[in-house]
């Protein structure tokens, strides 16, 4: 059964390589058609689908085999002196996990955007991009090496970047695009970094090469150098996903990404590109947890900083879109949080359960934002569940599922996350996790009841979304639902297939699950007393601090001290260079250039007209050269041509 | 000494020949230098060539004297007949020219021609 499975897995760089077609067909064929350019992009993401589901299956059929031995198929690409890169495809369970969550939200997000793209001028443009996107993002999934990895990690770099400037007559667009860009080229810098050091010390980027140098010389002082190296190695590699999945003092870029269309949001910002970063860390896992472990720590605190941080600014946004931005950061977080505590399987399991469950409301708010046409202020609101059913429904089962409730996906992945976190010994991170479940359930349940049970605004018109865009929304609330059940207790699980190191079966602690539960209650209950029964006034709430209001509403300023350090630090330095630069590096330039015209000035002088003058000149100069060549010979016989030609022969 | 040797000796050698070519070679250099006059340039430049020619049939004589076979070589002769030929056509040439600089500016005094200068 083996064999037919690697004859499979031996296709699978089909999955990548169809969107890629797709990009290419649309942008050099059908682009004047529009119909044509959507239909071949969404034929190629359901065929990379089916390809994916039946990989998956191979997967799970294969059992334990295929955990402990990844199929691995690689063509060589690149031998320079001693470095041999491959490209190729690695087909394990996380991969798998990965290639199905990728196809399946992506073939969703084309779909709905049939509906929401509908009338818009670059049509075919949107989807190139997507296709392009796509492409990239499984190539990365499907990576053997960092090389590869980085190679496609840029890719989709470089396709958020074009969708979230895809309204590049906006200015706030164009502004979005270019933040994201070098927000992300900042950690990206450091990912480069750490793969030349890595390379340097181990002469080799292969995943599973890797692995292997590592463990077998991570003892040997004269190969890794000191200690204190391999924690740089991690620390540069982590800067990567620092960048690229929104951690503290990179995440900026992340809600000003929302200026792109929103099925893009739903698809780059926040269930694929933001995880790559998560899943990088993931693949790399074994230079985190056993060689360096001092790197583990700092993900797991700068994870739980971020997931908090995240949460704390979403509870006061009011912006429909922002507040899932700063909701997605804040689940970057938990799961970079619980790769640090050690909960590989749970960070992946979360990882799949975000990617459905955030997917479908950031497709349920563009539901909502096109039936309002195009207003964004949860406060312009309201009043919706009547509407628009389906898209109210599904929004709440989405709700739910981030909150926590069971038996929706959410409650599993983040019950895990948090369980694995007080058994791994980290309580403080552990109570963070725990608050910032009530903070997540809390701002969630705001928006919910604020966009759809508030008063109806009589201004507003809205009307339930065409089927196209309703079925995505079905469908990923299906996921959301029943994702989470894969990990119930028993021996083929999720963390049977996903796990790092020795597998160990965990439970469900049904008293931890009992308290997040409560803390995801509390925080419905709290949103439902402030905001439907008004209870308890917000605006009171506000009035008592309003330093902290002012803080979090402009997300503790963080925005400001980059400008601030911009124009003042980087400007100084500027203006210092900017000085150097007009007058020593132009000083010289210009003063070899003044030097030449002056001497020129000086010596035209001597050119007279005077014939008769040229003539001496001439004359006398031949009777130096005579006397040099017949008296001068010993001393000058450099000068001497015939000299020199002797002493050539 | 031996200038003076060949001197009081009477006899006519070399020396004698090559400083007579000197010394006309240094009239015409003179003149050359020092002349205003574009056709006393020109003579000048003939005085010079002339030297040239003395040189070339003195060194003939007393250095490439030999038979071959039963003719003596001439190359002296040669070249000297050669520089004629080219001195002739000089002169065709330069008179023109300087008929034509006349013609144009009513006068052969080069110093006037410094046109040349930046």
């Amino acid at each position: 059964m083996f064999k037919e499975m690697h004859d499979l897995f031996q296709w699978a760089w089909l999955i990548p390589a169809l969107p890629f077609l797709s990009f290419l067909l649309i942008a050099f064929v059908t682009k004047r058609s529009k119909g044509l350019s959507s239909t071949v992009s969404i034929l190629a993401i359901l065929s990379s689908l089916g390809m994916a589901i039946a990989i998956a299956y191979s997967v799970i059929r294969a059992g334990a085999e295929i955990v402990e031995h990844p199929a691995i198929v690689t063509v060589n690409w690149l031998n320079i002196g001693g470095l041999t890169i491959d490209f190729g495809t690695i087909i394990d369970p996380l991969s798998a996990m990965m290639l199905f969550v990728v196809t399946l939200v992506a073939s969703m997000v084309q779909i709905y955007s049939l509906g929401y793209m509908h009338g818009d001028k670059g049509w075919s443009r949107y989807y190139a991009y997507q296709s392009l996107f796509a492409s990239a993002m499984l190539g990365m999934v499907l990576a053997t090496n960092l090389l590869q990895l980085f190679i496609f990690w840029e890719l989709v770099g470089l396709c958020s970047y074009l969708l979230i400037g895809f309204w590049y007559f906006k200015v706030s667009a164009r502004e979005a695009a270019k933040k994201a860009f070098m927000t992300t080229r900042v950690g990206d810098f450091g990912l480069l970094l750490g793969m030349l050091f890595l390379y340097s010390k181990f002469g080799t980027l292969d995943f599973v090469a890797l692995s292997a140098a590592m463990s077998t010389s991570l003892q040997d002082i004269a190969v890794v150098g000191t200690a204190g190296y391999i924690t740089v190695m991690a620390f540069l590699v982590f800067m990567g996903p620092v960048g690229k999945s929104g951690q503290f003092p990179l995440h900026v870029w992340l809600p000003d990404a929302m200026e792109g269309p929103t099925p893009v949001s739903a698809l780059i910002h926040a269930a694929t590109m933001v995880v790559a970063g998560v899943y990088l860390v993931a693949r790399m896992y074994f230079l985190f947890d056993f060689a360096s472990p001092e790197a583990l720590q700092f993900i797991a605190g700068l994870g739980a900083f971020t997931a908090i941080f995240a949460a704390s600014i979403a509870v006061v946004q009011n912006d429909i879109k922002r507040i899932l931005a700063y909701s997605t950061l804040s689940q970057l977080g938990y799961m970079m949080f619980a790769l640090g505590v050690g909960s590989f399987s749970g960070s992946m399991f979360h990882l799949m359960t975000h990617a459905f469950f955030k997917a479908l409301m950031f497709l349920g708010a563009g539901s909502v934002i096109l039936a309002l046409h195009h207003k964004q202020n949860i406060w312009d609101m309201g009043g919706l569940w009547k509407k628009m059913p389906i898209t109210g429904w599904t929004f709440f089962i989405g709700i739910l599922a981030i909150s926590g409730m069971p038996p929706f996906a959410g409650f599993f992945s983040k019950d895990e996350i948090l369980a694995n976190a007080l058994q791994n010994g980290h309580p403080i991170i552990y109570a963070v996790g725990l608050f910032t479940a009530f903070l997540t359930a809390f701002y969630m349940c705001r928006l919910f009841f604020v966009v759809f049970m508030g008063p109806e605004k009589p201004e507003n018109h809205p009307h339930e979304s065409p089927w196209s865009m309703t079925i995505p929304l079905i469908i990923l609330a299906f996921f959301s639902v029943v994702g989470g059940w894969v990990a119930l207790p028993g021996h083929y699980n999720f963390a049977f297939f996903v796990h790092y190191g020795e597998l160990h079966h965990v439970a469900i602690d049904w008293f931890l699950a009992g308290i997040s539960v409560i803390a995801g209650l509390l925080g419905i209950g709290l949103a439902y007393a402030i905001y439907v029964k008004n209870v308890i006034s917000a605006e009171s709430i506000v009035a008592r601090f309003p330093g902290v209001y002012k803080l979090l509403k402009n997300g503790y300023y963080v925005d400001d001290l980059y400008l601030w350090i911009i124009h003042h630090i980087m400007g100084g330095m500027g203006k210092i260079l900017y000085w150097f630069d007009i007058n020593i590096v132009d000083g010289i330039v210009n003063g070899i250039a003044l030097t030449t015209r002056g001497s020129g000035k000086l010596l035209r002088r001597t050119s007279t007209g005077q014939v008769q003058m040229y003539a001496m000149v001439f004359f006398f100069a031949v009777v130096v050269i005579f006397m040099v060549f017949a008296f001068g010979e010993g001393q000058l016989s450099a000068l001497n041509p015939l000299a020199t030609l002797g002493g050539v022969k | 000494m031996s200038l003076l040797n060949n001197f009081s000796n009477l006899s006519v050698g070399l020396t004698s020949y090559l400083l007579v070519g000197a010394m006309l070679f240094c009239l015409g250099l003179y003149g050359v230098f020092a002349k205003k006059n574009m056709i006393a340039i020109l003579m000048s430049i003939e005085l010079m060539l002339n030297a040239v020619n003395i040189n070339f049939i003195a060194f003939n004589r007393f250095i490439w004297n030999q038979k071959v076979d039963i003719h003596y070589v001439l190359t002296g002769h040669v070249a000297a007949l050669f520089i004629i030929i080219v001195a002739a056509c000089e002169v065709a040439v330069g008179l023109a020219l300087i008929i034509s600089v006349y013609r144009n500016r009513k006068s052969t005094n080069v110093d006037e021609f410094n046109w040349l200068k930046w």
